[in-house]
């Protein structure tokens, strides 16, 4: 089940996904943060975010709408509170990165290139809610290439990069970042989505548009990783809509090395070691 | 904080769209506190996805179960409605912070399926010795709940219907602030806290009451929940001191801090 991912040596190949397991402090009450491949932290941006109005998440069939607007409480406060927390556990740690300029990720990275404890970084140029930067990113390649080489140069840490669906063409995007180094592919964000309230005539999420994430996208998930993993050579992350471990090997079989848990922790909190179990049967 | 399956034990009709199921759970039945919630997976198929909150309404430490009333408004609670005694949910609880009960005098007022958290509230307030006022208010005399339950342990209940079918006819805000008008000359200086839990307009009307007379409030506030325990940061409420969250911090909350508008 031990595996290797951008250099960075996991027990098994199921992490939780950014912004699904703020920085583990709730789910460890729950269980031992030990038995996880890796934790993936809820992303962090230079200076604190408040976040967007309420409401910020919706139920579709089986899927959600999330327009949380990276609320976050910054840099300063990952590095005093939530990284010493993270410290207690023996998991790798990969910090989520978003920001709304490349100066903003550049200064992340730079930071937490200096912790031990950090053992991996992702770049969210992904998230669909927030009005600047981040996605802004990852729709355009040569923005995606410029911003993943600023990131290389920065910090001697592995750096995944954190694939939008919300673009044409996503291997496009996969082949930019792979030419401007990073180490490995995760894919995919949220997609973005809207519902309307008929009763009301009004949209059901303050921000209008949020992003999709659950079962509703596992589909496109398997088709963009199945993409991509032709695309490029370094390894890719399967994310999206992963319930079960069929779910997780579905994924694999499509190119993915490992995979990323999100919304199913909200359904089933044991539901990342309930697919860690469950893979043993296929791999 | 737990997740396990949970056994029904009773769970019965009690109004054309108000129900109440009891659950077997040794560690939320003794855990739990007047004010906090659980969030239940009502189905383990992929819609409804997310669980659905339910405030406790009565805990038996002794039995092991605990007690919610709820409304069925949609899908997920039709679905529970209709689980049958003897089968299991899963279940995350006991979560959210509780009503504090501070002051000698306690007033509580619920506005429909409000009265499910204030029920617990009242029992806990009268076993330590507090005055409990309890406002019930309903839209007729059929949906009034706990009025019996709650003059048997103690409490001074007024009930307002808006048909007047039941007690007072009007808002339960009404008869609030009518009541305050004499009573808030009489408690000679014994220190009085509102607890309300109700639709948001009430919750708003009630503030407005309490901040007029000078008295402490507590609101129990809702919002959509996904995760339940504070790490998804979806279930935002707007203070005073900026985004907070129902399912951690809250969801009882200090009136004053709430950005009503
Ligand atoms: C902390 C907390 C405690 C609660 N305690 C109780 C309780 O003790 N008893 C009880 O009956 N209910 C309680 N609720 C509300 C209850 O959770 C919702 O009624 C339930 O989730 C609705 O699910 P559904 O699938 O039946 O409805 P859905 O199909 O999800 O929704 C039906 C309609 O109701 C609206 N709606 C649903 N949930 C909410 C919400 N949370 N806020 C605003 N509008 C909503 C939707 O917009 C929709 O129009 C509580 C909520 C919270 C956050
Ligand atoms: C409530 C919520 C918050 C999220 N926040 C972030 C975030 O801060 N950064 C990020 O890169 N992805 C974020 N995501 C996206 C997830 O990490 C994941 O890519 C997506 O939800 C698809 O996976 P899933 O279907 O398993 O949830 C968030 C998703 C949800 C549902
Ligand atoms: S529901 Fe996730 S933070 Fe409240």
């Amino acid at each position: 089940m031990g595996i290797e991912i951008a250099g960075i040596k996991m027990k098994n190949p199921v992490m939780v996904a950014s912004g699904t397991f703020g920085f583990g402090e709730e789910y460890s009450e729950l269980y031992d943060l030990n038995r996880l491949g890796a934790i993936v932290t809820k992303s962090v941006t230079l200076l604190p975010r408040e976040g967007n109005p309420p409401p910020r998440i919706v139920e579709t069939p089986a899927g959600m709408l999330n327009s949380i607007g990276l609320q976050n409480d910054g840099l300063k406060v990952f590095l005093e509170k939530h990284l010493p927390y993270l410290s207690k556990f023996t998991v790798p740690v990969i910090v989520n990165v978003a920001g709304e300029t490349l100066d903003e990720y550049v200064d992340v990275v730079k930071a937490l290139s200096k912790e031990n404890r950090v053992d991996g970084i992702e770049l969210n140029i992904s998230c669909p809610n927030v009005k600047k930067g981040c996605m802004a990113f990852g729709i355009d390649p040569k923005l995606t290439e410029e911003l993943v080489k600023a990131a290389k140069k920065a910090s001697k840490k592995p750096i995944i990069v954190k694939l939008s669906p919300n673009v044409t063409d996503i291997t496009v995007i996969a082949k930019a970042a792979e030419k401007a180094g990073a180490d490995a592919l995760s894919l995919i964000n949220t997609i973005m989505g809207m519902a309307i309230d008929i009763k009301t005539k009004k949209p059901k999420l303050a921000m209008i548009t949020g992003g999709l994430s659950g079962p509703a996208i596992k589909p496109i998930a398997v088709r963009m990783v199945w993409q991509v993993a032709q695309a490029v050579k370094v390894p890719v992350i399967g994310i999206g809509g992963i319930m079960t471990a069929e779910d997780a090997y579905e994924f694999m079989l499509a190119g993915a090395s490992a995979v990323q848990v999100g919304t199913a922790n909200f359904v089933d909190i044991e539901s990342p070691l309930k697919i860690i179990e469950g893979l043993k049967k296929y791999i | 904080m737990i997740q396990e399956n949970c056994r029904i034990v009773d769970h019965s009709q009690l109004a054309p769209r108000y129900f109440k199921i009891v659950f077997s759970s040794d560690h939320i039945a003794k855990t739990a506190r007047p004010g906090q919630f659980v969030n239940i997976r009502v189905s383990n198929e992929l819609t409804p996805l997310l669980r659905r909150p339910l405030s406790i309404h009565q805990s038996d430490p002794e039995k092991g179960t605990f007690t919610l009333l709820y409304e069925t408004i949609g899908y997920g609670t039709e679905l529970l409605s209709k689980k049958l005694v003897g089968s299991e949910l899963n279940i995350l609880g006991p979560l959210g912070n509780g009503f504090e009960v501070v002051n000698d005098i306690a007033l509580l007022v619920a506005g429909g399926m409000g009265i499910a958290p204030l029920g617990f509230l009242a029992r806990e307030a009268i076993k330590s010795k507090k005055d409990v006022y309890c406002f019930i208010g309903a839209k007729n005399e059929g949906l009034v709940l706990c009025e019996e339950g709650l003059k048997s342990l103690g409490a001074k209940v007024t009930v307002a219907t808006e048909d007047g079918s039941r007690g007072e006819k009007g808002l339960v805000t009404h008869s609030l602030e009518k009541f305050l008008k004499d009573f808030r000359l009489t408690i000679d200086g014994k220190r009085l806290t509102i607890y309300a839990c109700g639709p948001r307009p009430m919750l708003k009307a009630v503030a407005a009451i309490a901040a007029q007379n000078n008295f402490e409030c507590r609101v129990s506030m809702e919002a959509y929940l996904a995760c339940g325990i504070g790490a998804c940061k979806g279930c935002a409420v707007d203070t005073i001191e900026g985004y907070r969250m129902v399912c951690k911090d809250g969801p009882v909350f200090d009136a004053k801090g709430i950005k009503w508008e």
